[in-house]
């Protein structure tokens, strides 16, 4: 399968790392030729206002948007995770998403880089050992509709915080598998998303 | 259910990982929120807060610290992205009040006067990750050595010549090709001869880079320069004076951010480059004395 990694900004070359750990080559995408391209789409973490600025200032928005409602299978992770969202609490200025799951996410929802963590996460669908869980300045899902599935929550004063979601074919986290060297958030969206 | 309150903050992991997630983009440097708003608006990753940038500090003399704490939180509290603040060299009691105001990144920067003449600050000891300046491979991991999570290559701040840039990305980049063509029993006399532990230069051999994120700072002005530094293997840009010594600050920051991204394809850079108006004046490192020249701070 052609699996692209939108590489405007962020760690998109540690997602095309364990893509390759699970025997694709992933391509790094930036121009509207590259997304026309491919069949399923990564978007990195890194910083999310300037993803979608670069996205808008370069016509990607609309086609990427476009891409995703039509069902291209699609994971973001922590800034791709904001940029997957309906809408956004608290945007930046002029901030777009692409949209593809139906929820409101918080930036920035755990605190700045002081409070960024380290975590084992419960992942519905991916049995055996904890998924370690890295937030960096994460997002948190804040609410989301009836046809989105939480798969993995992070617990704060007995408050429950969604972290990893899917609806259809968009998968979600707030925290980052591609830093750990475990590929199994990233396996799983290659053979239940992209192949459902 | 996993509860917030078993995490582990402060790991080497989410220092070194926060830097992971500005790659390719512009760091900018900012002395107020005006700036700030416009450097988020034209797609900056995060700014540096400071007081003056290395243009005035240079021009201005005298001995530089760090910021105001109240003009840090201003910056704070106007914009989302990443917030990055100075500390002089070794002064851990600076780092120290940057901690406690929450600021994302902890530049232990030559571009101030340094506190301490023989020792950098021991990084590990604070939950806060330090980036730190080097112009070869092996300062670059004496810094990572006392615990620094992300590097720059220093250039010469506030000048608007590259020149110095390119010489330290260069180096770096040579340094480390060196090492992964070295037989395993050669590295120990690299280490001697880098002046930096054994553990970090065989990990260099073996993975053909650093172990943190490498950014390029000092004399970056132009969306050219910018694209030069990334395919000289720059994992990102700082830019200090370069932006709002400028005429047109919001046009060129967008413009740098650009070219940032599209490094490799001329043509966005050449679009990026058109009616910018005025750079930065700069002065050539070559005219200045030695004893002026910032690279040269840190051991």
């Amino acid at each position: 399968m052609n699996v692209g990694v939108l590489a405007l900004q962020g760690d998109f070359r540690e997602h095309i790392i364990a893509l390759g750990e699970c025997g694709v080559t992933g391509k790094l995408v930036k121009t509207e030729s590259d997304i026309r391209n491919i069949e399923a789409l990564i978007i990195p973490g890194g910083e999310s206002t300037t993803i979608s600025k670069l996205a808008s200032a370069f016509g990607l928005s609309e086609l990427i948007s476009n891409r995703i409602a039509d069902g291209m299978p699609t994971y973001g992770s922590c800034a791709g995770m904001i940029l997957v969202a309906k809408s956004i609490i608290d945007p930046a200025s002029d901030q777009e998403t692409f949209g593809g799951i139906d929820m409101e996410v918080r930036r920035n929802a755990f605190g700045r880089q002081t409070e960024s963590f380290e975590l084992d996460l419960d992942f519905k669908s991916i049995s055996g050992a904890p998924i370690r869980g890295v937030f960096i300045r994460a997002p948190w899902v804040e609410s989301h509709g009836p046809g989105v599935e939480v798969l993995s929550n992070v617990e704060i004063s007995g408050v429950t915080h969604p972290v990893a979601v899917r609806q259809g074919r968009v998968l979600a986290t707030a925290f980052h598998p591609e830093l750990t060297g475990d590929n199994r958030v990233h396996r799983y969206f290659l053979e239940e998303v992209c192949k459902k | 259910m996993s509860k917030a309150n078993e995490a582990q903050v402060g790991g080497a992991r989410v220092k070194r990982g926060m830097a992971e997630m500005l790659k390719g983009g512009v760091i900018m440097d900012v002395v107020n929120v005006e700036q700030a708003k416009i450097a988020e608006d034209a797609g900056a990753v995060a700014v540096m807060a400071l007081e003056r940038v290395p243009a005035d500090i240079r021009a201005q003399g005298g001995v530089s610290r760090m910021s105001d704490p109240d003009m840090i939180e201003k910056i704070q509290a106007a914009v989302s992205i990443p917030v990055m603040a100075k500390v002089r060299i070794g002064h851990f009691a600076e780092a120290q009040i940057l901690q406690t105001l929450n600021v994302d990144y902890i530049d232990e920067s030559e571009v101030l006067t340094p506190a301490d003449y023989e020792h950098h600050i021991d990084k590990w000891n604070f939950t806060i990750p330090f980036v730190c300046g080097a112009t070869n491979l092996g300062e670059a991991l004496r810094r990572i050595n006392e615990g620094a999570a992300m590097i720059r290559s220093k250039g010469e701040a506030g000048t608007g010549d590259v020149s110095n840039a390119t010489t330290h990305m260069r180096k770096i980049g040579s340094e480390i090709r060196r090492l992964t063509s070295m037989r395993e029993d050669e590295l120990y006399v690299a280490a001697k001869e880098l002046q930096a532990p054994y553990a970090l230069v065989k990990e260099v051999a073996e993975t053909g880079k650093l172990p943190v994120v490498l950014f390029t700072a000092g004399g970056i002005a132009t969306p050219a320069d910018a694209a030069m530094m990334m395919q000289l293997g720059a994992d990102g840009v700082f830019i200090g004076s370069g932006i709002f010594k400028s005429g047109d600050a919001a046009k060129r920051a967008a413009a740098c951010v650009k070219a940032t991204t599209f490094y490799t394809d001329a043509k966005v850079v050449a679009d990026a480059s058109r009616g910018l108006g005025e750079a930065m004046v700069g002065i050539n490192v070559a005219d200045i004395p030695v004893p002026h020249r910032l690279a040269e701070r840190g051991w």
